[in-house]
């Protein structure tokens, strides 16, 4: 269980995040959403380590782990898919996922991480994470990275960005399979992964506002919340 | 050869699947072994070798590797590769310098490419340096090549560890359809110095080059690469310069392109700088460290 008590992030003296007090419980498929600007990728950071809150702390199955870096987070079984995946120069995508797997792996174990997300495998193994790959393909295998480290907590920073459609089929896929056996919080704006979710945690301004998942969507459908508002 | 020999060579040789076709090595400044084959002779002459490659050989590999174990030795050579109209060959030349004592000891393999029609060459250059001694390691490589038409010449050259100092210098003229491609690996640490330059003449309609140097410079070590692409028919040439700096190393890329004709398609590209945030952030939470991630980027983008 992941628990974020009391947590307040400043960012060149702004107040990002007020007061955030939530809980994530094991198995569970969460979905962080809210207007552009209202936390939400600051919230997904400090959870990884990437970001230090400035008051606060979290604690992860009974243990602080406030100050652990995002190197011992991920050792702790956190995992967290970017929403602009990273170019390298001369890492290829079989590197990646070994680092992602934490150990040498076969091409043909890979290529079951790359065939999950609807990349035909051999071909991509040896290309480098550069330009060359389009922002489809380099989102597909960033997820894929998270697929291969199989965390206990997994993040996803809009995962559905710059993906196509046939490909988000896939996705909620992925998320299905995935909540069976580890924490899934995934920030979206999607009104399909809104409704896969056990619960949706609605930020506006920095503050959590309590919401039912069913009015949610309502309101969703009643374009009363479009999306980014 | 002892054990030290033995280690030097195989630093700077490459693994290749088919058997070596000739080969000759020289220790310290002189040749220690040589062989030849129907269709590829190694002869003697004076501060070098001629190498003669016969027309049509179906597929060579040429092996010319030099080692330093003595301090002190500066050592020249002059080396011809003539080969043979529609040739196939890779050649595998480095040198190795192991110095334990406190000498300057150097070598500057003077080499020139006389490259027939329609021949292909595949030549890999790997330079390494180790001691324990303080006396400086240096190399020098000047490589001159003449591609005739059609010729095609792939070059990597790599220098990983321990050279305190090298100027390498390539220059090239390509005629009518030759393809010049260049992949240059380097690595500095301390206060290594490297510069490397390159001429390349496109002298040919439809000749083209394209030149990729990557480099990493750590500590207080410093790089300088000059190229220059000259363009004089309908032809291409693109230059790629990418460094890495770390702690007060320092890189420096001196592009120049000069087209002649306005059928000459030329660029040049340079990206300098430390490693990029974000690509340790995402190595870190996959579960490396800072100093891991690091190590591995480095590694990748000299690979």
């Amino acid at each position: 269980m992941l628990e974020l008590k009391n947590i307040c992030f400043e960012q060149n003296g702004e107040l990002i995040l007020n007061n955030i007090n939530l809980t994530f419980e094991d198995n569970k498929f969460y979905v962080i959403t809210g207007p552009n600007g209202s936390g939400k990728s600051s919230l997904a950071k400090i959870i990884m380590g990437i970001y230090k809150p400035t008051s606060g702390v979290i604690i992860y199955n009974g243990h602080n782990i406030t100050d652990k870096s995002i190197t011992e987070r991920a050792k702790l079984g956190f995992g967290y898919a970017f929403q602009t995946p990273t170019l390298f120069k001369g890492l290829t995508v079989w590197e990646l996922l070994n680092i992602a797997k934490g150990k040498k792996i076969s091409k043909k174990e890979a290529c079951t991480f790359l065939s999950q997300v609807g990349l035909c495998a051999q071909k991509y193994l040896d290309r480098e994470l550069n330009k060359s790959l389009s922002g489809g393909e380099l989102k597909r295998i960033e997820i894929a990275s998270i697929i291969a480290k199989n965390p206990a907590i997994a993040i996803f920073d809009e995962p559905e960005a710059g993906i196509d459609l046939w490909s988000f089929e896939h996705l909620t896929k992925i998320f299905k399979d995935m909540v069976l056996d580890k924490t899934t919080i995934v920030i979206s704006h999607q009104e399909r992964i809104l409704k896969m979710a056990d619960k949706v945690i609605l930020l506006d301004k920095g503050t959590v506002k309590e919401v039912k998942k069913e009015d949610f969507l309502t309101k969703i459908a009643n374009k009363e919340c479009a999306k980014g508002e | 050869m002892n054990e030290t020999d033995k280690e030097l060579l195989e630093k700077i040789s490459e693994q290749t699947k088919e058997p070596i076709s000739a080969y000759n090595i020289r220790k310290n400044g002189t040749c220690i072994d040589r062989k030849v084959s129907d269709y590829i002779n190694i002869a003697a002459k004076e501060h070098g070798l001629e190498i003669y490659v016969k027309e049509n050989t179906l597929f060579g590999i040429i092996h010319i590797p030099v080692i330093i174990t003595q301090s002190g030795i500066k050592d020249i050579v002059y080396n011809d590769f003539h080969i043979g109209k529609n040739a196939n060959v890779i050649i595998v030349a480095g040198c190795g310098i192991h110095n334990d004592d406190k000498h300057e000891t150097s070598h500057s393999g003077i080499h020139r490419f006389f490259i027939a029609e329609g021949a292909k060459v595949k030549y890999i250059e790997k330079h390494y340096g180790e001691g324990s001694g303080n006396g400086k390691k240096i190399l020098n490589p000047v490589t001159e090549i003449k591609m005739q038409k059609n010729s095609k010449m792939t070059i990597n050259s790599v220098q990983i560890k321990g050279v305190d100092d090298t100027k390498r210098v390539t220059k090239a003229t390509l005629y009518d359809g030759a393809t010049l491609t260049i992949n240059e690996k380097i690595l500095t640490n301390n206060n290594q110095k490297a510069k490397s330059e390159f001429e390349i003449i496109l002298d040919g309609l439809d000749a083209s080059t394209h030149i990729v140097s990557r480099s990493v410079a750590i500590d207080k070590s410093y790089q300088e690469f000059a190229s220059k692409v000259i363009g004089k028919t309908k032809c291409y040439g693109h230059v790629e310069c990418d460094a890495i700096i770390k702690d007060e190393g320092m890189v420096r890329s001196i592009p120049e392109v000069f087209a002649q004709d306005t059928s000459a398609n030329l660029i040049h590209e340079a990206a300098i700088g430390k490693i990029a945030g974000e690509e340790l952030l995402k190595l870190m939470s996959l579960g490396l460290t800072e100093k891991e991630a690091e190590k591995v980027i480095i590694e990748e983008f000299l690979k």
